[in-house]
């Protein structure tokens, strides 16, 4: 396939937008081309998404868009006008931790915590579908998200635990 | 990294999106979920200078009934098509098919028809697709036509669909009643299929009176086993039989070698896997 780079003067062709994002309403301009991971991190600041890949594989970059789990790598920034976003950074209440990031602390489900913010929003979003998950059901709910330091046994352990805090109804008592 | 520039465009119906195309001419791609196209325009394999969103298109999305068949706007994701009711009673086995493909996430996104127009040899739809008849709807500036699966794979990523055409349902014939089972073969998670199986059975008192299969990653084009189908008409459901009836599935199919395995290999893949996704189908 032919490739061919810089035809235009960066800045040529602009879209306005308008997406909530974490709970806040914006009206940005972007480029056509802008990914939605590259608008969070660097038109808005959120850079709690993270971009673990050049392929679409490692599931680092996952947010919600309209309370479903997608990678934000593999996404235009423009494809989310008119809708809403939540990313990592949106889930803490009043400095409260979501049951699921206070699951992956006290289970040390993390090591170098790299994957950890995808790992997390797609977690929520399988538990949604599913409150009580066996073991293998969490690691095939999870199979878009790489673990670069292989910590999965704890982080199968966080996501049953937060489950079952969650089912139980005790706010985030999740051991 | 990221894409090179391009214009923008989301239009609202087929129509403006048929106009947006033809004026655009080869420059342009449709943009469905993205799930395919913007990794490779991310790694500047593709560089389309106008991308057309089919996203905002309300009448390309959703599951109806139709009397003999349903229908399935080709902008439904892959998860749709898995949670629907209507397809899980009528075509089970594309049902189970778009439920092994990628990941969770991707499935939010990634569409039933950009998956077929992608024609990925390795892609899970298309089998299920040509197994249970299926036919494509498109339309062009010249009005609409409807393409059987049969004829619209052609080769390695490429369709019956011309470059100012666009895929807007899929008719699947209802196979209500029947059994359906999608046997993929992997070997990482997240992975595309090494070799994979569609089929439908209908059986009665522990035999089978029809079956359907097709076979995914077997050559360029998915393709439907019909001498396996007729072998299996009237064979008791039970391993055995079973595995007589598809010894021969691989015939004819002129499968890759790469590095997940040879052709040989695959063939003798295919024979097992039928022989699962068979019994599976047949509730065996
Ligand atoms: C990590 C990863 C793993 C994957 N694993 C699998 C897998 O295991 N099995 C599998 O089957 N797939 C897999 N996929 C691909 C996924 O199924 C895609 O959703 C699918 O191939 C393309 O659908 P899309 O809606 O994303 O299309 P897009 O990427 O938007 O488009 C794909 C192509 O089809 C064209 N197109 C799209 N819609 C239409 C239309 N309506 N009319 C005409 N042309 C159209 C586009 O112009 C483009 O050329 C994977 C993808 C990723 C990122
Ligand atoms: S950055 Fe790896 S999947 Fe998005
Ligand atoms: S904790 Fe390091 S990548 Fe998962």
């Amino acid at each position: 396939m032919s490739v061919k780079p810089w035809r235009r003067r960066v800045g040529e062709f602009m879209s306005r937008i308008s997406v909530t994002v974490d709970g806040v309403s914006y009206q940005d301009d972007v480029e056509p081309r802008t990914l939605l991971v590259h608008y969070l991190r660097e038109q808005l600041g959120k850079t709690g998404t993270v971009v673990g890949c050049d392929t679409s594989n490692c599931g680092a970059c996952t947010v919600h868009l309209d309370g479903r789990s997608v990678k934000s790598c593999s996404l235009l920034a423009v494809q989310t006008d008119g809708h809403e976003v939540t990313t990592i950074e949106g889930l803490s209440t009043d400095g409260e931790l979501h049951p699921m990031q206070k699951a992956f602390h006290e289970n040390h489900a993390l090591q170098c915590g790299f994957c950890t913010p995808g790992m997390i929003m797609q977690s929520i979003d399988f538990v949604q579908d599913n409150p009580s998950p066996s073991d293998e059901e969490v690691r095939h709910g999870l199979e878009g998200n790489l673990c670069r330091c292989t910590g999965y046994q704890n982080i199968v352990k966080a996501v049953q635990a937060a489950a079952s805090a969650t089912a139980a109804g005790t706010e985030g008592g999740a051991r | 990294m990221i894409p090179t520039e391009f214009d923008y465009h989301a239009p609202e119906s087929v129509d403006e999106a048929l106009r947006l195309l033809a004026g655009a001419g080869d420059e342009a791609k449709l943009l469905a979920g993205g799930q395919s196209l913007l990794p490779v325009m991310r790694l500047r394999m593709a560089a389309p200078e106008v991308v057309i969103d089919l996203g905002r298109i309300e009448a390309l999305r959703g599951v109806r009934d139709d009397g003999e068949s349903i229908v399935i706007g080709a902008m439904t994701p892959h998860f749709e098509v898995v949670e629907s009711a209507l397809v899980h009673e009528h075509a089970l086995v594309l049902s189970e098919a778009a439920a092994t493909v990628a990941d969770p996430q991707v499935r939010h996104r990634g569409t039933f028809g950009g998956a077929l127009a992608h024609a990925d040899p390795a892609g899970d739809m298309p089998a299920p697709v040509l197994a249970l008849g299926g036919e494509l709807v498109i339309q062009g500036p010249g009005g609409q036509r409807t393409v059987a699966a049969a004829d619209f794979f052609e080769d390695y990523f490429t369709t019956a669909l011309g470059e100012d055409e666009i895929l807007t349902e899929i008719r699947i014939p209802k196979h209500t009643g029947w059994g359906g089972h999608y046997e993929k073969f992997t070997r990482v998670a997240q992975q595309w299929s090494i070799v994979a199986v569609a089929a439908a059975v209908r059986a009665e008192g522990g035999s089978i009176t029809e079956a359907r299969v097709a076979l995914t990653n077997m050559g360029s084009v998915p393709i439907r086993a019909t001498a396996v189908e007729q072998a299996l008409a009237g064979t008791p459901a039970d391993a055995d039989s079973v595995r007589a009836a598809v010894a021969a599935v691989a015939e004819g199919t002129s499968p890759p070698s790469d590095i997940n395995g040879d052709a040989d290999y695959r063939r003798h893949l295919a024979a097992v896997l039928t022989r699962r996704a068979v019994l599976a189908a047949s509730g065996a």
